[in-house]
């Protein structure tokens, strides 16, 4: 299990690589130019230096392999730095970002925590739901409550977030006016009553987002259950008298946990990029949101990091998952 | 003794078997007739129906639910209706072009990958590469960048549904390459395949004539899925201001377009949304149905 968790992370390193060279090379084919906002008025060599400046004279492997240094070295400094209030990263150039022209890493970090409360939430209270459907419309097949069941499940692999979210905003916010429409990104939880307020604005962008993970997990679930129910040890736990309740949630459910918990895990970094449509449609300001005024305003370093940092995210999870299936299911061996 | 060889009912193809199957599906049946309606209505609505989507029609801007406009009008006085009409035209078009390329992709790759053992490891390394990679925010980036090169070089309505269909296309090949290579692994070490080789069959020939038709039914699979998938990819990259611009509406602009007025004019948002929802979930449950109905383990049932 080790051997194999140390090959898989040594092989992350060059898919990482590679996918950062490729988003690299993507962006450089850009034909946008960050010094067409600079006034007419500055002269073409002061523009030259500017480019100059922001390095963008140097050859493209240059370049690649300034933007590793800042990403991979740099970044990481300030990290520590910030940690233990250390001097590593003093006076080093950091990834810049073309609107704000403050580090980007500054940046994503303010943003951070809007994406998790709203998505982690989002993500914890489907799973939550979704497990006990997926068990009963399992035990219960064709019942009416399975019938439902599918069909809510249907319903949210094929209504997209931008439609459930505004329909949403349509029943509670226009019509009924029970929630805000808009998340306050600036309340901050002292009181209960603020406490009330920030519950009320995280229902709707939490339940659009939940919608859709409860559709995917719960069919998971519900087929994994299917699988277990006919087993020969079933029978078996049956057989010598254990209670109903003892052989579902117990016996079945552990053994049907195993491939749905590496489902749950892969759909983590799914839901950060699945967020940017919620995130614009209740104006969280999270990472999401991040990410399309980055691309509305040409901003290259700011595009570059966060769909990078997708990517890492990625191949985290799906190492994650691929180990806790080798540690959950004894029968699995990797070496 | 000839006799007894007669069947006893006249024999029929496997496809009516499927088809047999497909009927008894009640969902899939119903959504295969919703999506033939919208398809029809998308089709031939345009020329059914009286009002040109781009008809701008000041004193008649913002009405409600009416005779003349049964859906309404928006901010120009254009009629909803006809707006839908042709969004759904442009939103099914990319839908089905995008899936035709991801499927043709996908064949590609699975079988190469599937067939000659020497691609194997290659082929599915760039499965995985792709798989890994941050499809929504690589498709921005990607629109970003390409929009304004290709509606030069092809008129803007032309550019923008070229790269609307490779972008979706090209990055929505890799389930069915995994789906199709799966199943040519397995065929290979069938018996017919090594009949085939063994009278000399060339590997062209083998994967047109024996490999090919005999993984059509996880490719139709999966273009079913791909349809919806294509559909929601394009209408978000319009919801996010990404798509076509304002003038070509698509069902995902419309929407994106509506929530401008989304305190005034609530039901605005209602049509397009639906029109996604629906197009998308009566796809779905065809392609729910079909899965049942070409598994031959079920069908015998």
């Amino acid at each position: 299990m080790l051997t194999f968790t140390i090959r898989r992370l040594l092989l992350a390193v060059p898919t990482l690589l590679f996918i950062s060279l490729v988003i690299f090379l993507l962006l450089k084919l850009a034909p946008n130019d960050p010094m067409a906002q600079v006034p007419l008025t500055v002269p073409p060599e002061v523009k030259e230096k500017m480019r100059e400046a922001l390095g963008l004279g140097a050859p493209i492997h240059v370049q690649y392999y300034k933007w590793l240094v800042q990403m991979f070295w740099i970044e990481p400094q300030v990290l520590i730095d910030h940690m233990t209030g250390s001097t590593f990263a003093e006076g080093k150039l950091r990834v810049i970002s073309w609107q704000t022209r403050s580090p980007v890493m500054d940046i994503v970090v303010q943003r951070i925590p809007q994406t998790l409360w709203v998505v982690g939430m989002a993500y914890l209270v489907g799973v939550l739901i979704a497990i006990p459907i997926g068990i009963y419309s399992a035990y219960k097949q064709y019942s009416i409550f399975d019938q439902i069941g599918t069909f809510i499940s249907m319903i949210g692999y094929s209504v997209p977030p931008f439609f459930s979210g505004v329909l949403m905003i349509v029943i509670f916010s226009v019509l009924l006016g029970w929630f805000p429409s808009i998340y306050d990104t600036t309340l901050v939880v002292d009181s209960w009553e603020s406490f009330g307020k920030q519950l009320k604005q995280m229902i709707m962008p939490v339940m659009v987002l939940a919608l859709q993970t409860t559709a995917q997990i719960s069919r998971f679930m519900r087929a994994s259950m299917l699988d277990n129910l006919n087993q020969d040890y079933v029978r078996t736990a049956r057989a010598k008298g254990l209670s109903e309740q003892v052989v579902v949630m117990v016996h079945v459910l552990r053994n049907s946990m195993i491939p749905v918990v590496t489902v749950i895990a892969l759909g983590v970094p799914a839901i950060f990029g699945g967020a940017i449509i919620t995130e614009q449609v209740f104006k969280v300001n999270g990472i999401g949101q991040l990410l399309i005024t980055a691309i509305q305003a040409n901003d290259l370093p700011m595009v570059q990091t966060l769909t990078f940092m997708f990517a890492i995210l990625i191949v985290l999870f799906n190492l994650i998952a691929d180990i806790m299936y080798g540690i959950l299911d004894p029968r699995i061996r990797y070496d | 003794m000839t006799d007894s060889a007669q069947p006893s009912s006249a024999p029929h193809s496997q496809w009516w078997d499927v088809w047999r199957q497909f009927k008894s599906h009640r969902g899939a049946m119903i959504s295969a007739v919703i999506f033939l309606i919208i398809l029809f209505a998308v089709m031939f609505g345009e020329a059914l129906w009286p009002f040109d989507a781009t008809l701008i029609d000041i004193p008649a801007r913002n009405q409600g639910p009416s005779w003349v406009h049964p859906l309404g009008t928006d901010q120009l006085g254009r009629d909803t209706l006809a707006r839908m009409i042709r969004g759904g035209q442009i939103s099914i078009a990319v839908g089905l072009t995008a899936m035709l390329l991801a499927l043709f992709l996908g064949t590609l790759v699975g079988v190469s990958a599937g067939y000659f053992r020497r691609l194997d490891g290659i082929l599915m390394r760039l499965t995985d590469l792709f798989l890994a990679l941050p499809l929504l925010p690589l498709l921005l980036v990607m629109v970003m960048l390409f929009r304004e090169p290709l509606s030069a070089a092809f008129g803007t309505e032309t550019g923008i549904f070229i790269l609307m269909v490779s972008a979706i296309g090209i990055t929505s090949w890799m389930p069915t390459a995994r789906i199709v290579r799966g199943d040519v692994l397995a065929l290979k070490e069938r018996e017919f395949i090594l009949s085939a080789r063994s009278i000399g069959t060339t590997p062209f020939k083998m994967i047109l004539r024996h490999i090919l038709p005999n993984v059509l039914s996880p490719i139709m699979v999966s273009a079913t899925l791909g349809i919806a998938n294509a559909i929601i990819t394009e209408s978000a990259l319009s919801f996010l201001g990404l798509g076509f611009p304002p003038d070509f509406p698509t069902w995902g602009r419309l929407l994106f377009d509506a929530t401008d007025f989304l305190q005034l004019y609530p039901e605005r948002v209602i049509w397009p949304g639906l029109a996604i929802s629906l197009t998308v979930l009566s796809v779905n449950y065809i392609g729910d149905g079909l899965r049942d109905a070409l598994d031959p383990r079920i069908r015998g049932r």
